[in-house]
């Protein structure tokens, strides 16, 4: 490899403009390779250490780092027209996640001036097909067959991508789910084309005419805009409860393609063998509108009772920080957090959460977040956008009373 | 305070012991203790980690470290736990004499299974009758042909029912006196070797502490350590005066974790509209134990440097470092629950488990009533002229 | 058997700190260390060793500090170590990364398994595991969290549990193939020091694209279809409105405040 002058910048590379440069060091704080150091007050960037994640450039103040990318177009874009949603569903019924994607998905069609449609893969599923049209597919892309009862994703990546090269969409969106995050995943390498997971805002650069990507890294303590200009679909997955579900339309005008599925798309080398449902009677974190979740100012296992009545006249699901399931006060499966599950619902009650960033990362892009602990120093109260100090075991069943009241009227 | 000028693998037993006390000791801490339950992931991972083949020559699968080595390892897991150490610190305690009194054959037979962390050692001396008094024990073993039959109790034994290795002392020739008392090495599960009771504790609850029974308990006279009847009281002093700064490195541990806790209290605590750490008579309180804590520590590590440099006569440092240690562990943990205040007195909050732990390494591995008899004694040999 | 295990050396995201001045994030004298999700990987390709005898490898692309991520890992069990480090490798997007792990998986023999943690907790994607099981064009289980049934005879092939949001899935997969791997599937082993003195002279192999030769569009920058156009800091919310006062008053402000969004 030729030494690179640190000024200069290769093919493509990241270089410091030293007319603009204010030696304000800024750029040294935000780098995560510690690859910047001040020369004669000027900022120098070590290419061997730099990772080009670009914090340095957003950061500095006076736009004095640029980066410069060869961009490289194989295809002719123009060809590609058309936003897909794949359409998830399980035991014949599709998923809110579909709908919410279809939301949105309208919203960009008409953005670009294109038409909508999602894709539905399965067995025995053209009854789907209404529902879809319904919440705003102009098109249906539907391949029936046995083949794809079971969900795989090498089968269902292989089938996909098929109708990508042959449909080609210029925008592909997809749940962020466990089945949504591995399917995309390799259906944008065989495709060779560029995905975003979990994004939570989704929009048209209008002059462009491309996607902007907004999702958040670094457990959510940062958001990045993220675009994908030379390759097509423009590939993005999406969180639950990010997006509002489409409103239903009963007189969308239907069309339904239907697609022969090649047995050539088989992946025999996986098998399906067995699904044991989770028998936990509480509502699924990832779908729950509202979390009720308790941390260690509840003091003891039997405590928790107070917010499973508050989860239950709210309808909501029953969250933890981590130091209730590490003492084993409730089970893993509920709790949110770096560790455990990240959650995005409409309200989030943290009562008796101190609010330590490895909480956060798990809630904080909750719509809103209510916080009821003793200790106003409470971390989580910076966070909040409603909150109560006081004592939780007065406040919480004194809220559940209130709020069944409210219910019964 | 101080940089102790630690070598490579120095560092590498203190930051690992750390990581460990930290990451698999410390979530646990309080539920081991309420309940007496022996720490079993904790120890387990100790000896995963080579933890346990510190002070072994590395001809025996061990780190071929010294006495400092154990005392870096050992205030790291008192520093979160004083209960997780004495177990694990025991099994020093139990290892000792076959290292420094075994035939070769009884090293080459034991050695390896405690540096591979598979065997956990116990060293069985006290007796209902026989605590400071450690040769009045009443505890025989009768030759019978090439075995040994032991009879006796043993009491206040750390690791008992855990430890697979064993070193019991009994009297072979009462008449000898001292010179009549024996080692034995005794695998659990030797037939007349049973358990008795686990004793319910102040404090380092989760180390199980039982008497050990011996009735018509046979072993091998391979077993005998040393090969040797008569061993027995030299064996013992010569393992205390290695185990000792153990004990002391333990309650250094102790104190340092004690006194932490109460600093971030502290220093977060508002009354009178300030933080009490700005007070001057808190801030006193704290450099007192800091100073304390620092001191012992350095006398500690001198001790434990200077015997694996091989000083002869480290008795009388050893006995001083573990009575200097434990007092100062005693007096900074009440400073540090007081500190506290009112919810220093509270079992929710960790402080008063760091008081009630600290008070063992006050009486046990000899009492500090009988350490300064040992520093007075070797104090006037050395200067009454 | 041949095990690879492929790491990412990571910020620690627990002690990232935003500088309120610059309102960004701070990320200096911030800890490097192994992502968490790769922890459980190489647990598990330790215990793969352990019971079945497997040679392991342990593989990460990075710049060169990336090492000790490598060394430690090492430390913990893993018997070699690859560092796959080219400047032309940097600003890679995951489509990007995965092709250049999936060549050198191939560049060093093939593996019978490889073994990834879920995802990066910088990044939060997730993609790199499926992708180099598309780049190599094997088959691939993610959120795998047991690892069930290893069967190496003739019909070499695994049987994992994954865990779904509402329930486990059980699945057949031949090898040689890639698994994710979820927390629920070990505890990670602290190393030992015999493991830490080995990690600190151990040869660590390095891989550049001298011996990958991708070419300059499937690399870097360049060979990445993403690209990052802005990094900003969420808007901190200001101004939450916390009642303070009698529980009888304050649960019914809160109520007032929010009764319409129930």
């Amino acid at each position: 490899m030729s030494q690179t002058n640190m000024n200069e910048t290769n093919m493509s590379g990241i270089r410091v403009i030293k007319d603009k440069c204010t030696g304000c060091e800024i750029c040294t704080g935000v780098c995560p390779a510690a690859a910047i150091s001040m020369i004669d007050n000027t900022a120098q960037i070590d290419p061997d250490r730099c990772t080009l994640c670009m914090s340095c450039v957003s950061a500095c103040p006076s736009e004095a780092i640029e980066v410069v990318r060869q961009t490289i177009v194989k295809d002719d874009l123009s060809s590609y027209s058309g936003v897909w949603v794949f359409a998830e569903c399980e035991e014949n019924k599709l998923s809110s996640i579909t709908f919410e994607l279809l939301g949105k998905a309208r919203k960009l069609a008409e953005d670009l001036n294109t038409h909508c449609a999602a894709v539905l893969l399965g067995y025995n599923v053209k009854n789907l097909t209404d529902s879809l049209i319904k919440r705003g597919a102009d098109i249906v892309y539907l391949v029936d067959h046995p083949a794809l009862l079971h969900y795989t994703s090498e089968t269902y990546a292989n089938t996909i991508s098929d109708l990508v090269k042959r449909f080609k969409p210029e925008i592909f969106l997809a749940g962020a789910t466990t089945l949504g995050r591995s399917l995309v995943s390799r259906i944008a390498v065989s495709v060779r084309t560029g995905l975003t997971a979990d994004c939570t805002g989704l929009d048209i650069d209008k002059d462009k005419k491309i996607l902007v990507q907004t999702r958040p890294a670094f457990g959510g303590n940062i958001m990045a805009r993220i675009v994908c200009t030379s390759y097509r679909p423009q590939m993005s997955t999406v969180r639950h409860k990010v997006m509002p579900e489409a409103a239903i339309d009963e007189n969308h005008q239907r069309k339904i393609v239907e697609v022969d599925f090649d047995e050539k798309f088989i992946d025999s080398r996986v098998k399906f063998l067995d699904f044991i449902k989770e028998q936990i009677s509480t509502v699924n974190l990832s779908e729950a509108n509202i979390i009720v979740s308790g941390g260690r100012g509840l003091k003891s296992a039997e405590n928790f009772k107070i917010i499973e009545e508050l989860a239950e006249a709210l309808g909501a699901a029953v969250g933890s920080s981590r130091a209730c399931v590490d003492a084993g006060w409730i089970p893993y499966s509920h709790q949110v957090g770096q560790t455990g599950r990240t959650v995005n619902p409409k309200i989030y009650i943290a009562c008796g959460i101190s609010g330590q960033i490895q909480h956060l990362v798990g809630m904080q892009s909750s719509k809103t977040i209510i916080a009821i602990n003793s200790d106003p120093d409470a971390p989580i109260f910076k966070v909040a956008d409603y909150g109560i100090v006081g004592d939780l075991f007065t406040v919480i069943p004194l809220l559940t009373k209130k709020i069944k009241q409210l219910r019964n009227k | 305070m101080l940089d102790y000028g630690l070598n490579e693998q120095q560092k590498m037993v203190k930051d690992l012991a750390r990581q460990i006390a930290e990451e698999k000791i410390k979530p646990f801490s309080k539920q081991w203790d309420e309940e007496e339950q022996f720490p079993e992931s904790a120890i387990s991972a100790l000896a995963k980690a080579d933890m346990n083949a510190l002070c072994i020559p590395e001809k025996f699968g061990g780190m071929g470290g010294g006495i400092f080595d154990l005392c870096l390892a050992v205030e790291e897991v008192a520093r979160v736990d004083g209960g997780v150490a004495t177990s694990y610190a025991a099994t020093f305690l139990g290892m000792f004499p076959i290292l420094l009194n075994g035939t070769e054959e009884q090293k080459q037979k034991y050695l390896p299974q405690v540096a591979s962390g598979k065997s956990l050692c116990a060293f069985a001396l006290t007796e209902p009758e026989a605590g400071s008094d450690a040769s009045n024990v009443k505890t025989t073993a009768t030759k019978d042909g090439d075995y040994y039959i032991l009879n006796g109790v043993k009491h206040f034994i750390t690791n008992g029912g855990v430890a697979d290795i064993n070193v019991v002392i009994a009297v072979t020739d009462k008449t000898k006196g001292a010179r009549g008392i024996s080692a034995f090495i005794v695998e659990k599960g030797t037939e007349g070797f049973s358990f008795g009771k686990k004793e319910e504790k102040l404090g380092i609850r989760c180390s199980p502490t039982r008497e050990l029974i011996f009735q018509d308990c046979r072993v091998h006279k391979s077993q005998l350590l040393g090969g040797q009847e008569g061993l027995g009281f030299i064996a013992t002093m010569k393992t205390f005066d290695y185990s000792r700064p153990g004990v002391a490195a333990q309650a250094v541990g102790i104190a340092q974790g004690a006194m932490e806790l109460a600093i971030s209290y502290a220093n977060k605590r508002v009354q009178f509209n300030q933080k009490i750490t700005s007070f001057q008579g808190i801030q006193w309180m704290i450099a007192d134990m800091g100073a304390k804590i620092e001191a012992a520590r350095a006398l500690v590590y001198a001790t434990a440097k200077a015997a694996d440099a091989g000083q002869k006569n480290i008795g009388g440092a050893s006995a001083a470092a573990k009575f200097y240690a434990s007092d100062v562990a005693m007096e900074v943990s009440v400073n540090a629950l007081q500190l506290f205040g009112g919810y220093g007195y509270i079992k929710e909050y960790p402080i008063e488990k760091f008081v009630r732990d600290a008070k063992i390494t006050q009486i046990y591995e000899g009492t500090n009533q009988i350490q300064r008899n040992i520093v007075a004694l070797q104090l006037i040999k050395e200067f009454g002229k | 058997m041949r095990v690879a295990v492929c790491i990412k050396q990571v910020p620690n995201t627990t002690e990232v700190k935003i500088d309120p001045k610059t309102k960004t994030l701070v990320r200096e004298g911030v800890e490097s260390i192994i992502n968490p999700y790769d922890m459980y990987a190489i647990e598990e390709a330790i215990r793969l060793k352990e019971k079945y005898g497997c040679q392991t490898y342990v593989i990460t692309m990075g710049p060169s500090q990336a090492e000790s991520a490598l060394r430690e890992a090492i430390s913990m069990g893993i018997d070699s170590a690859v560092l796959v480090s080219d400047r032309a490798f940097a600003g890679s997007d995951t489509w990007a990364t995965s092709l250049i792990l999936a060549k050198t998986l191939e560049y060093l023999g093939g593996f019978d398994l490889v073994i990834c943690g879920k995802q990066a907790s910088d990044g939060d994607t997730a993609q790199v595991g499926p992708g180099i099981a598309a780049h190599l064009k094997l088959p691939s289980a993610t959120y795998v969290s047991h690892l069930k049934e290893v069967e190496l005879s003739e019909n070499k092939k695994i049987i994992v549990n994954r865990l779904l949001e509402d329930g486990v899935e059980t699945l057949e997969v031949k090898l040689p193939a890639i698994i994710t791997v979820v927390k629920e599937i070990n505890e990670p082993r602290t190393p030992s020091l015999k493991g830490k003195m080995r990690a600190k002279s151990a040869e660590i192999q390095v891989v550049t694209n001298k011996q990958l030769q991708l070419p300059d569009t499937d690399v870097g920058l360049s060979g990445s279809p993403t690209s990052v156009v802005e990094i900003f800091t969420p808007p901190h919310k200001v101004g939450g409105k916390i009642f303070h006062g009698e529980p009888e008053i304050v649960v019914d402000q809160l109520l007032n405040e929010i009764k319409d969004l129930l």
